[in-house]
């Protein structure tokens, strides 16, 4: 698997579709995407950069354990579902703020967070398997 | 009081919860004499109880304190607090008080006692709550919870094989009869439409309801369960592994008192009935001497006063199963006085055991003028113990007597087994409390001494108060014990305690009773041989079935989990995939559901192409020549099948199964590559044919859903409101993302917290795997 075109490439595949999956997670409320879609183009990159480059390198990029990725999630998606109880309404329901940045209204919201959450549990966990896997060829 | 008192009864039930958090701290600061300022706290419920008891005296009703706690179930935080609960409350919260300060000379210089300080304060709050608890939901859960922090203080000595055998089987057996009584609870709030005890008692007997009898066996199998009535009983003698305050307080003055408190609460509901006064009477009559006998052949201290303890819980069993008014006012009266003295008792023990370092009473001896303090508070606990005049027991002793030699029909029994119950109780109680006091010292493991201050108070305060009360026995009699009676058997009950000795029938009674009591005791060592010998000769006992039915148990789930769980994936596989072909095969068969015959739709040239190509990969896979081929196979099919979703509107989902579908074949194909599997398949023909039988009987199946599902009328009101909604209330246009993200937000952090805990176990695999893979790979390394 390590021709010497797949390792160059690799590293800038992987960023693109790193990329690309923040852009598909961001536009998935009006668009095609989301944060599961989002998170498995992430965890795609991710193992295309370990069979290219290594375990190893793909650990040092991500710089955390993807489990603690995936549990950081968790604990965001949770999190979205806090500022209700202070607004009076049931939790988890969608609370959103317009504001005006550099004169372009931004739609802020708690579903958004909740989303990212989705992002990142998925990245993590599907990473950490994928990189457990790998592990062993590197070995 | 400034505070009013529902706060006041609400701030003592949690005082020792919060107590419990910092005691360890507190015990931290001040090392063993904690035991004095963690006092205060038992001491302060004592308070409460004394003064809100009073007020549902001053009242002449009981006195209801509720706080909603689910309100949508009917649960709710309540105390009830009457005769009966007041009693109860005080007995535990002042002789918790003693307690917590034995305990901090008992266990001083322990590294855990800060742990020990908790435990305890975690039990008294349980015990507290379930004598005071309205709701049957709460009085549920502070009785499990008394099961619980009974497992942790029995257990608490860990290290010890017997300790956690001990804790093990009274969690089994006292839980066990918590789940009877969580079914009698349901039953009584089916019966009556109440879901407290106080709206169930108002309702009156339940003796002629459909349900009666399961409710009264269920009631009595968390009852006898808790309260150690035979055959239950071998689980109290056991939980002595515990260290001698928890002996003390749970298993003789408080817990254990549980199952009689219930029995008595229900009284005015379920009692006063041919089989309550028949099922009562029994079990407690072969418990008194079952216990009795089985005590007088201990040389342990504690395992002496363990069994008194089952026989005198037998005998309130007995009493309140007589529902003779009289008799339960004796009950009432022996339950109170055998508080004091067993309480007493049991720290004399201890005492003893911590100064000389042994407890058995062939070892001990002419303590008498080395203890004098501990020396005559046993010996005045023994005297209230053998009902000898002067004393609570004594009052106690001839309540009873009276009631029974005047009841009728099979009343007389009762005296009897009464009679000779509290002989042999006689001869334990003073062979604890004379035998190591007197005769020639012996030597002992450690020089014995008086012990300090922390350990003699709580035996003498108990035992003066089984004297003291009968000075203020007026009061006693009408304020306190009175009022109790009155709330078990709903009559009005004209309690006199007095010092004074009347030469009547039951005091005759009481001199047989202490005749035989002194033979017992003269004869000591032939009885306890005799019993022994007895033992011996039926040589089963209900503590060795315990352990068999344990080894019973273990052995079928092994048997079991052999016989599902083979460990072969090929058998899983087999199961899921025709169970899951029963389960989709099964209904249609029964309600006829098949699908309607269907013409072949007309289809465009691209639609062609890709059902061409999903074709292609199902051909490439059954005709591959290696796993690695069929793998890669299956992701062209799958890549088929996202293409359709893509035509038929669908882009969310196409995107996610290509990305699923890429995904599953990088991990399917590394899996592969670590299982060191044979490059091909070799599967014989016959196998083969099985399997693909089993994958097309299945895979029809799912088909044959999704047509009939297809064919029946699309109801659209969930898609209807989703278009209409997800722009104006959750502004997004993707629909498929504001149902995940917003209106069906709380699934999704149910499936994420599915995903990342699979990964979690998934990596706990594969890592298992590679730490057994050196000896797979017989690198000669010896792990």
């Amino acid at each position: 698997m390590r021709t010497i075109i797949f390792r160059t490439i690799a590293p800038y595949l992987a960023s693109l579709m790193v990329l690309f999956s923040i852009f598909v997670l961001l536009r998935g409320h009006n668009q095609p995407g989301g944060g599961f879609i989002g998170g498995l183009i992430a965890a795609s990159a991710f193992a295309i950069y370990g069979i290219a480059c290594g375990v190893a390198a793909v650990r040092r990029s991500i710089y955390f354990h993807p489990m603690a990725l995936s549990a950081f999630g968790l604990f965001l998606a949770g999190l979205a579902g806090l500022p209700s109880l202070v607004a009076q309404t049931p939790f988890l329901t969608g609370l959103w703020v317009f504001p005006k940045l550099f004169g372009v209204e931004v739609g802020l919201s708690t579903p958004m967070l909740f989303d990212i959450g989705v992002y990142f549990v998925v990245v993590g966990a599907i990473t950490s398997i994928a990189l457990a896997l790998e592990e062993r060829e590197s070995d | 009081m400034p505070i009013s008192h529902a706060s006041a009864i609400f701030l003592a039930a949690a005082a020792p919860f919060v107590a419990a958090i910092f005691a360890p701290v507190v015990h931290r600061l001040m090392g063993h004499r904690a035991g004095w300022l963690l006092a205060l706290v038992p001491a302060f419920m004592f308070y409460v109880v004394w003064e809100v008891g009073g007020q549902a005296r001053v009242a002449g009703s009981a006195q209801i304190y509720a706080m909603p706690w689910v309100p949508s179930y009917n649960v709710s935080i309540s105390f009830l607090v009457d005769g009966l609960s007041t009693l109860f409350g005080l007995v535990i919260a002042g002789i918790g008080t003693f307690i917590i300060v034995y305990s901090g000379g008992y266990l001083k210089g322990h590294v855990h006692q800060g742990r020990f300080f908790s435990f305890m304060f975690l039990f008294m709050g349980a015990m507290f709550g379930v004598v005071l608890a309205d709701n049957l939901i709460t009085l549920f859960i502070y009785w499990e919870l008394t099961s619980i922090t009974s497992f942790l203080l029995i257990g608490f000595d860990h290290a010890r094989q017997a300790s956690r055998r001990a804790a093990l089987q009274a969690l089994i057996v006292t839980g066990g009869g918590g789940l009877s009584l969580l079914a009698g609870l349901i039953l009584m709030m089916l019966a009556t439409g109440e879901t407290s005890m106080s709206g169930i008692l108002a309702k009156g007997s339940l003796a002629s309801h459909v349900l009666y009898v399961p409710i009264l066996i269920t009631v009595l199998g968390g009852a006898f369960t808790k309260s150690a009535q035979f055959p239950f009983h071998f689980w109290l003698p056991n939980a002595m592994e515990a260290p001698t305050p928890v002996s003390a307080y749970l298993h003789s003055a408080t817990m254990v008192k549980a199952g009689v408190y219930l029995l008595m609460r229900v009284h005015p509901v379920l009692g006063d009935t041919a089989l309550w006064t028949t099922i009562l009477p029994v079990f407690g009559g072969v418990t008194l001497l079952v216990g009795t006998l089985l005590a007088l052949r201990q040389t342990d201290l504690k395992l002496i006063l363990a069994y008194t303890t089952v026989a005198s819980l037998g005998l309130m069993v007995m009493l309140t199963g007589t529902s003779l008014p009289v008799a339960i006012e004796g009950a009432v009266l022996y339950l109170f006085a055998h508080s004091l003295f067993k309480g007493c008792l049991f720290m004399v023990a201890g005492t003893v055991d911590h100064e000389t370092g042994t407890r058995d009473i062939t070892g001990l001896g002419g303590l008498r003028r080395l203890m004098p303090i501990t020396f005559a508070a046993a010996f005045v606990a023994a005297w209230s113990m053998g009902g000898l005049p002067l004393t609570i027991g004594f009052i106690g002793k001839e309540t009873m007597y009276h009631a029974l030699a005047h009841g009728e029909g099979s009343a007389i029994f009762v005296l009897v087994v009464a009679i000779l119950g509290n002989a042999m109780m006689f001869a334990a109680g003073f062979a604890v409390a004379t035998l190591p006091f007197f005769g020639a010292t012996r030597e002992t493991p450690k020089k014995a001494h008086e012990g300090p201050a922390m350990l003699w108070l709580g035996p003498v305060v108990l035992s003066a108060l089984g004297v003291v009360t009968l000075v203020f026995g007026h009061w006693v009699g009408t304020e306190l014990l009175g009022p109790m009676a009155t709330a078990i058997s709903k009559a009005p009950s004209a309690m006199h305690i007095a010092p004074a000795i009347h030469f009547n029938l039951p005091f005759g009674l009481s001199v047989v009773t202490v005749a035989l009591g002194l033979l017992v005791l003269w004869r000591l060592a032939d009885v306890r041989r005799m019993v022994a010998a007895v033992l011996r000769a039926i040589g089963w006992g209900p503590d060795l079935g315990f352990d068999q039915a344990v080894r019973a148990t273990v052995r079928l789930s092994v048997a079991v989990t052999r016989t599902v769980q083979s460990g072969k994936m090929e058998f899983y596989l087999t199961v899921t995939f025709l169970v899951a072909a029963a389960a989709l095969i099964v209904p249609m068969v029964l309600y006829d559901e098949f699908p309607k015959p269907m013409t072949w739709p007309r289809l465009t040239f691209y639609e062609w192409s890709i059902f061409f190509i999903a074709a292609l990969g199902l051909y490439a896979i059954v005709t591959a020549r290696t796993r690695l081929i069929a793998i890669v196979s299956l992701g062209i099919q799958g890549f088929a099948v996202a293409l359709i979703f893509m035509l038929f509107g669908a882009p969310d989902l196409s995107f996610t199964q290509f990305m699923v579908e890429t995904l599953s074949v990088v991990i399917l194909a590394l899996v592969m590559t670590r299982l060191n599997l044979d490059y091909q398949d070799p599967r014989s023909v016959a196998l083969v044919l099985k399997d693909g039988v089993i994958a097309i009987v299945t895979g029809g199946a799912l088909a044959a859903l999704l047509l009939t599902v297809t064919q029946t009328a699309f109801d659209s009101r969930l898609s209807d409101f989703f278009a209409a909604n997800s722009r104006v209330i959750a502004h997004g246009r993707n629909i498929v993302n504001v149902i995940i993200v917003d209106f069906r937000g709380l699934d999704t952090l149910g499936e994420i917290s599915v995903v990342m805990v699979t990964g979690l176990a998934i990596l706990a695999l594969i890592r298992i795997k590679t730490r057994r893979a050196p000896d797979g790979a017989g690198t000669g390394k010896v792990t």
